[in-house]
């Protein structure tokens, strides 16, 4: 038998003992018969298949127990909130969705949503509507990720590939509506960039009709699964007391049984006239936030339908404010080279008016001012409560912005959820927590 | 319940001997007036400054003013709030200023009182916010003395009602009590609110930084560290890096 060679494997001494460097297929390189104790501290991530992304788990273990588990971020920093202090607020938007990139319409929801207390303005009905469908949309795409990545790392691989497969089909009507299927930057202060285009509301309708055929296959091939609860249950258990302490929100605050939904408690946007049910379970693990999302997606269906029936009634009205100040002035249409601005916008700017020209000139390289102050805007993300707590100058750029990311705060519950378990115990963990490293770094 | 006249004279005499002049402006502001604050004037828009310049926007001057301190009755259940926030055990002077603006309530604390403040509203059954939602700071490098700002997002899920608690700290002794004792969800917080802007949490287990790399030098978030990036050349043309481009603000 050769024994593997790694030119980065090696022993190094530190004040704190030797330290191993292995890759993989060359643990026998390690010798261990001058060592003393049983204490042994390994690093897990930042390039690990089972930590959800870019995240560091430093793990002290006694055998295959837990004894402390301390998590590591950072690795996907990319400086989100100072760079919207350089842009318009409008432009804003185009940041803030890259956060949390699983469930890109709540951070927009967050800060448009902020924006608008600022302004003192309401987004019309038809945009609120249009806003509710897509985040109810996210809602059930961002918990089939959760599922599926949750799956695969415990090997429940059939999992993965339903969740993915399901995902794409709301993928595909993000993309019909906005044009992306991520990083959409839709949503705009004062309402949506773009009303719903043509057969919008048949392909929702077919979509959810599939969903609905679909989505009752994760329960029957989990819920009663003796290998899938044998891994999930009681695993990272989190009681209400501790929830609230960490800040710990959304599926695994309502696994306790509390429940606390934003959607319900502070209602934005007319949430308070859909008929929906918050789900809550009495069972604070894995298995318990596994059950409320496969639940949770069944309500956001029933949210998703009224929405949509409300929409069908709604065409032709307006999804921007009124108020020529703050609306962006050009509508976007499908032009023989693709996307662009309307025809009719264009000849009206550079033909017929020159005060239409200066104003679109203005509105978009200058854009408008917010009146000094500051508001917290928070919505109730998949992940739980996400909010943006944004100060103005009064200038036409937010003067500082910062996201309440419900990752960020949740992950903090990953030492009081592994700490005493097993090293498998720990992705079982962090996967009910469902972080996306994206919203944890900013 | 407590009577509110009785409160606020009872705050009045706690902030007399250390900030005269906010006593004044309470006798010189009309009730139904919000009083707005200065923090920064800044001159010419646009890249134009001083002589030569022909566009008009050199002499351009805006005073940068935020919302002043509210009058009472501050409506709905702040007043109750606010009373019974005041009345705390020990908190006597602990609040500087209270700013109602666009339906939110901002309660300015003293820094040597935030802690004794924030286990108050924690703890009185009438108050119980017994959630923090989201710390974060602000940086206004003009208002000098009070150059830092954490701001404290606290939420009481049992009355369902939203406060925000701030506190300021001048740069030069950047240090703000760490709420982690009484909120354990702001450890990671506070670490970034260190790591981005310098502020030091004094009783916080851990402060090390959380974002950037350990051994990053500066303080990202603060208003004196550059944004940075590259000039890009496209069709002839050079473009500044954001931080450079000319802007209107």
């Amino acid at each position: 038998m050769t024994q593997t060679t790694d030119p980065y494997a090696g022993t190094t001494d530190s004040t704190e003992g030797p330290v191993f460097t292995v890759t993989g297929q060359d643990w026998d390189t390690i010798d261990v018969s001058d060592l003393q104790g049983d204490r042994l501290v390994i690093n897990m991530g930042p390039q690990h298949p089972s930590t959800h992304g870019v995240l560091r788990l430093v793990l002290e273990i006694d055998g295959e127990t837990v004894r402390d588990a301390r998590a590591g971020i950072g690795y996907l920093h990319t400086g989100i909130e100072k760079n919207m202090e350089f842009r318009t607020w409008t432009q804003g938007v185009t940041f803030c969705t890259r956060m949390d990139y699983v469930a890109p319409f709540s951070n927009e929801a967050a800060y448009v949503m902020a924006v608008e207390k600022l302004l003192e303005i309401e987004a019309p009905e038809k945009a609120q509507a249009m806003r509710v469908l897509l985040l109810e949309l996210n809602r059930i795409s961002s918990h089939l990720v959760c599922l599926a990545t949750g799956g695969m790392e415990i090997g429940a691989l059939t999992v993965m590939t339903c969740g993915f497969r399901d995902r794409e089909l709301i993928l595909d009507l993000f993309e019909m509506i906005t044009g992306l299927r991520m990083n959409h930057a839709f949503f705009r202060p004062g309402g949506v960039a773009q009303d719903l285009p043509d057969g919008a509301i048949e392909k929702i309708r077919s979509t959810v009709a599939l969903l609905k055929k679909r989505l009752p296959e994760y329960a029957a091939l989990c819920n009663a699964n003796p290998i899938f609860k044998g891994r999930l249950k009681g695993v990272g258990h989190l009681e209400l007391a501790g929830c609230l302490a960490l800040g710990l929100t959304g599926p695994v605050l309502r696994s306790t049984g509390y429940d606390w939904d934003l959607r319900r408690k502070q209602p934005y946007w007319g949430y308070d006239t859909y008929d929906f049910d918050v789900v809550t379970r009495d069972e604070p693990d894995a298995y318990g936030r596994f059950r409320i999302r496969l639940d949770e997606m069944w309500e956001s269906i029933k949210i998703v339908e009224q929405a949509t029936e409300r929409l069908a009634g709604m065409e032709g009205l307006p999804v921007m404010v009124a108020d020529k100040k703050i609306a962006w002035p050009a509508q976007l249409s499908v032009g023989a080279d693709g996307q662009g601005n309307s025809a009719e916008h264009i000849k009206h700017i550079m033909g017929e008016s020159m005060e239409a020209l200066i104003h679109h000139f203005k509105i978009v390289t200058e854009g408008f001012r917010v009146p000094a102050g500051q508001a917290y805007g928070a919505v109730e993300a998949p992940r739980g409560e996400i909010g943006c707590h944004l100060v103005s100058d009064g200038g036409t750029r937010p003067y500082r912005a910062h996201f309440r990311d419900p990752s960020f705060v949740n992950l903090q519950g990953t030492s009081v959820m592994s700490e005493g378990g097993m090293i498998s115990d720990v992705i079982v963990a962090v996967a009910s927590i469902d972080p996306v490293m994206g919203g944890v770094d900013r | 319940m407590t009577d509110p006249r009785g409160d606020r004279d009872a705050r009045d005499a706690g902030t007399r001997s250390q900030d005269v002049s906010h006593e004044s402006h309470d006798n010189l502001v009309r009730a139904d007036v919000t009083e707005l604050e200065v923090v920064e004037v800044r001159e010419g828009a646009f890249g134009a400054h001083g002589t030569g310049d022909t566009s008009g926007f050199g002499g351009l001057t805006r005073p940068v003013v935020m919302p002043g301190p509210s009058q009472r009755p501050y409506g709905g259940w702040f007043d109750e709030v606010a009373d019974r926030f005041a009345g705390g055990a020990g908190l006597e002077g602990a609040i500087e200023k209270v700013v109602v603006d666009r339906g939110e309530i901002t309660f300015y604390v003293r820094r040597q009182l935030l802690l004794p403040a924030v286990t108050h509203l924690r703890n009185d059954p009438v108050l119980r916010f017994e959630f923090c939602s989201s710390i974060s700071a602000v940086h206004f490098p003009h208002e000098t003395g009070r150059e830092l700002h954490v701001v404290l997002h606290l939420l009481s899920m049992t009355h369902n009602r939203r406060i925000r608690v701030e506190t300021t700290t001048p740069d030069d002794d950047r240090h703000v009590p760490s709420v982690v004792p009484i909120y354990p969800t702001a450890d990671w917080q506070e670490r970034e609110a260190w790591d981005m802007f310098g502020i030091e949490f004094d009783g916080h287990p851990a402060l090390t930084r959380i974002l950037m790399p350990d051994d990053w030098p500066g303080h990202p978030q603060r208003k004196d560290y550059p944004l940075g990036g590259i000039p890009v050349e496209y069709k002839g043309g050079t473009i500044p890096p954001p931080d450079q481009r000319r802007s209107y603000s």
